[in-house]
């Protein structure tokens, strides 16, 4: 059954592309077939995850070998896919997720002319990411890697007429690109080094410590490829210092917010982390990176999420930050690896929820996106204020939910490994909480700051239900820590965490945690519960933070002044060069030629006396010769 | 002797000079002529001196080939006058780039 | 010796003449000067023959067909004193002035040594010797040069020769245009008279008086006109005449006894 596994990838990449193809025909129903074809990856997928549930724990990886891709000398590259315990996961959560967004969808772009399309971007999508996470190989990892980021720009540009969303677009796919620099020279070093790209051979197994091909070369070697690795995760998964992407691409439909910006391809860095775990353990330099990078993205996130009025924009600030904790968790080793994943598949959850939520939100206030303009929502939209409200729980980790035990987790790994990271990341969980709770108050609660005409109502049934569906899994997927599930299914893949000594007692821990979230959730209702201006006050009129985080801790303009200038002065440099300087030479040439030949033009002047004068003095200097000839 | 030679290279030089600024294309060729005769001293001089009449035959010879090219070159002056009605060397300038 | 101190002075004058003077004829004067001169200076240097030859030939034939042409292309043309070519003296007077003192100090210097004298050349006569060298050793030259006169000749009839473009006006043609020009323009058909007829003088500034006694123009050469140097015919002299006639004059050519 595994032989057929390829078929997870070739239905929605059929069905992606023959929408594209078939055009304007398919317009009635090509939204259905393409949700069609997501629920028969989800489908299938599931069946082969059950299947590698009944079988015993070392057998559960299964690859297949489609074709021999490259065959050139010594490059050898198959196009082949492991169906194991890690990417099984990561199909469920990518095809099922992806296809309660897919469902949204029939709702949210119900009115949008261009919906078939919409929909066929989405199935390329999905095609794209499950190659990324089915891959064998990181040559074609790196195939899906740059096929998400296609579909990304394809769906944030979606409403093109737009030139912000254009931008966007373009802008996000830039930023991808310069991580995109460091995946490639990651293989390029991994074929130089090793003759191989394949994820198994590099990495060797967990179960097998020592096996993989990177043990046997040197330190360095494993710290490059961990750093090389870790700048294309940035990109991919909007981690400082590539993170300015991010809260632009809320231009793209809130669908896609939801499933690329939150659930799935923004993962996609923490599941090429967690996938070379075989680098990474190798590499002491390189896991302090990814817990350095991890922390000040998940401080910075938050802080940018405290000062945004855009629902989306908070929500995108608060997803870098979340991915910034499941990065701190990958770096933490083989201690993390599990709660990483885990807490990335709870993410994945409550944050499309939420996004899902706020799409909602939009739709019943006539798009309005500024939570200046809403307050006392959740008389008017009680469902989505109800699993909006689910989410909410879940990630500032009330007891109960599952936020609550990953990042519990997570937190506790992170004091384990050195205190100051774990002081960041409790300091990081007030902070979201604070944030979230801002959230919640401005939108659903206080007076109405509703302007213009708008009716919220609730949204339809087929928005409604995908809302709840994951409003219950934010809660109920706590039961797969509980029940120590995770840990022991990736066991085999990426090492056990071993023994931590806490200093403390777990219980403690925490308590301290859940104390310091309550703190930030009441420092927000008090803040938030009276009246919020519906016109957000001027730069000059907040502190210094809030200007930061409305700016988004200056991101942009580092970007700007760091790479842009520079860049615009070199190309403005290069084409005054190419214009005077070589354009110059080439000109010059054949200007002084030109003005030679003028020289010389002189002499001819038609005049027979000038010539006579020629013959003359040509007739001294004869004379001279002679002279000097019999004289000397 | 040398007075002879002397005064024959003046007379050349001066010819020569009078071909370069005159402008009357008949006034050249006589300037052209004064350079011929001044040859011609010269001729009869080395004659003198050398004490055999071979210079005076070379003169009598340039005298007549003066002669021929006189003729000629004076039927073109008319020639030139009568297409242009201009006899100054300066507007023969066809030649000019 | 003598003669050659008298004449070289008066060589480089005439030369320089030909460089300064502004009308051509004054240069052909110089020239011919010039020419004259060294024929005096050949007859110096014991070539007698070079001497008649020069002033037959060069002075009497070439330079009178210089004369000639010079009436026929423009007599009144004057250089302009202007030099058009720019550096062009200057360039003139340093080349020609470095050549001149080069070649005089240098090969004058160089060139000259004992004098043998050409009295064993001449001793049957200077003809005799010349013809000696021309139909004996130059032989072949004086026949090339001969066939070169005959085709510079004809060379100069081509050159000169105009293809009648028009038919030849026959007198008929010449009549009628003459009753034409009577007809429109009102000329007298008649032949203008010459010069003084009817006048008290001929001279060629005299012009023919008509009967009434107005002058007429059309008898006086043209150039003479331009020249302003018509007298006019209807002299005082007629007066005179008469007074003489009368007895009255004194054999003082004045009207009314006025001095």
């Amino acid at each position: 059954m595994f032989d057929l596994q390829w078929l997870l990838i070739a239905v929605p990449l059929a069905s992606g592309l023959g929408l594209l193809v078939w055009g304007k025909e398919s317009d009635a129903f090509g939204h259905l077939i393409a949700t069609v074809a997501s629920t028969f990856s989800f489908v299938f997928g599931l069946v082969l995850f059950l299947e590698l549930t009944g079988a015993a724990a070392e057998d559960r990886s299964r690859t297949t070998n489609l074709f021999t891709w490259i065959d050139a000398g010594r490059f050898h590259v198959d196009m082949s896919f492991t169906f194991d315990q890690l990417s099984g996961l990561f199909v469920l959560l990518v095809t099922g997720v992806g296809t309660l967004i897919h469902i949204y969808s029939i709702g949210y772009m119900a009115h949008d002319e261009r919906r078939r399309r919409f929909f066929a971007y989405l199935n390329i999508f999905i095609a794209a990411m499950l190659t990324l996470v089915l891959a064998a190989d990181y040559l074609v990892l790196f195939l899906g890697w740059e096929g998400v980021g296609l579909a990304s720009y394809l769906l944030i540009g979606f409403w093109q007429h737009k030139p912000t969303a254009a931008a966007a677009a373009k802008k996000a796919f830039v930023v991808n690109r310069v991580g995109d620099v460091g995946m490639a020279l990651a293989i390029m070093l991994m074929f130089a080094q090793f003759g191989t790209t394949s994820i198994a051979a590099v990495n060797g197994s967990a179960s097998d410590p020592g096996s993989g091909a990177i043990d046997s070369a040197g330190g360095s070697v494993a710290t490059a490829l961990g750093l090389l690795l870790l700048l294309g995760a940035c990109g991919k998964s909007a981690q400082v210092p590539l993170q300015s992407w991010l809260l632009d691409a809320m231009e793209g439909p809130t669908p896609v917010s939801a499933l690329i910006h939150a659930a799935t391809m923004v993962t996609a860095g923490v599941y090429l982390v967690v996938r070379s775990s075989g680098i990474y353990d190798a590499s002491e330099a390189a896991r302090t990176a990814v817990i350095v990078v991890g922390l000040v993205t998940l401080l910075v996130g938050a802080w940018i999420g405290c000062a945004k009025d855009d629902i989306k924009k908070a929500l995108a600030g608060s997803t870098m930050s979340q991915i910034g904790y499941m990065m701190l968790a990958a770096g933490l080793g083989p201690a993390g690896y599990a709660f990483a994943i885990f807490h990335l598949i709870t993410h994945g959850f409550f944050k499309a929820n939420m996004f899902l939520g706020a799409g909602s939100l939009m739709h019943g206030m006539d798009d309005e996106v500024d939570m200046r303009r809403y307050g006392a929502l959740r008389a008017a939209m009680p469902v989505t204020f109800v699993t909006f409200g689910l989410g909410y729980l879940a990630i500032i980790g009330f007891p109960g939910t599952a936020g609550f035990f990953s990042k519990d987790r997570i937190i506790e790994a992170a004091f384990a490994d050195s205190f100051w990271v774990g002081l960041g990341a409790l300091i990081g969980a007030g902070v979201t909480a604070f944030y979230m709770t801002r959230m919640m108050m401005m939108t659903f609660f206080g007076p109405k700051r509703w302007i213009g005409d708008v009716e919220p109502h609730e949204s339809p049934k087929v928005m409604t239900i995908p809302l709840m569906v994951l409003g219950a899994m934010s809660v109920l997927a706590g039961a797969l820590i509980i029940s120590d599930f995770i840990p022991t299914w990736l066991e085999p893949v990426v090492g056990s965490e071993g023994e931590h000594e806490l200093g403390i007692p777990v219980w403690l821990m925490t308590l301290i945690i859940t104390l310091t979230a309550a703190s930030g959730v009441a420092l927000g209702v008090w803040l938030y519960r009276r009246e919020i201006a519906v016109d957000a006050p001027a730069d000059a009129d907040v502190s210094f933070f809030s200007r930061a985080g409305r700016h988004e801790v200056y991101g942009n303009e580092l970007n700007d002044a760091v790479v842009v200038r520079p860049t615009q002065h070199l190309t403005r440099f290069l084409v005054w060069f190419d214009a005077k300087g070589v354009d110059g030479l080439v000109t010059g040439v054949a200007d002084r030629l030109g003005d030679t030949s003028q020289f010389l033009r002189k002499p001819q002047t038609g005049y027979v006396r000038s010539y006579a004068a020629t013959f003359f003095g040509g007739a001294l200097l004869v004379v001279l010769a002679l002279l000097a000839v019999t004289l000397a | 002797m040398t007075e002879y030679l002397s005064l024959s290279l003046i007379l050349f030089t001066i010819g020569a000079v009078g071909v370069l600024v005159r402008r009357n294309a008949i006034v050249v060729f006589m300037c052209i002529e004064l350079m011929l005769n001044a040859t011609n001293l010269a001729l009869v001089s080395f004659s003198r001196q050398i004490g055999n009449l071979d210079g005076q035959v070379a003169a009598f010879f340039v005298m007549v080939v003066a002669a021929a090219e006189v003729v000629v070159g004076l039927a073109i002056i008319v020639s030139i006058y009568r297409a242009r009605r201009s006899i100054s060397v300066d507007d023969a300038n066809l030649l000019k780039s | 010796m003598t003669t050659f101190w008298l004449l070289a002075p008066l060589m480089v004058v005439s030369a320089l003449g030909l460089l300064f003077v502004r009308k051509a004829v004054h240069a052909a004067l110089c020239l011919a000067v010039v020419m004259i001169s060294l024929a005096v200076l050949y007859a110096a240097l014991d070539a007698p023959f070079l001497f008649a030859v020069q002033i037959i030939v060069y002075t009497g034939a070439i330079m009178m067909l210089f004369l000639f042409v010079l009436m026929l292309v423009g007599v009144d043309t004057v250089d302009a004193l202007k030099e058009t070519i720019g550096g062009q003296r200057w360039i003139a007077v340093i080349i020609g002035a470095l050549f001149g003192i080069t070649v005089v100090l240098a090969i004058a210097q160089t060139v000259s040594g004992a004098v043998v004298g050409l009295d064993t050349a001449n001793a049957n006569g200077n003809p005799y010797g010349l013809a000696e060298l021309l139909f004996g050793k130059y032989v072949l030259a004086f026949e090339f040069t001969s066939a070169l006169l005959i085709t510079a000749a004809l060379g100069a009839m081509v050159l000169a020769h105009q293809e009648r473009l028009t038919p030849r006006r026959t007198q008929g043609d010449l009549a009628a245009q003459r009753m034409r020009d009577y007809a429109e323009l009102g000329r007298h058909p008649g032949n203008p008279p010459t010069p003084g007829v009817f006048a008290r003088h001929n001279a060629v500034d005299t012009p023919a008086l008509l009967p009434d006694g107005t002058a007429v123009d059309a008898s006086i050469s043209p150039s003479i006109v331009a020249r302003g140097q018509v007298r006019d015919g209807y002299d005082d002299d007629i007066e005179i005449v008469q007074r003489q006639l009368e007895g009255r004059d004194t054999g003082d050519d004045t009207i009314g006894g006025e001095k």
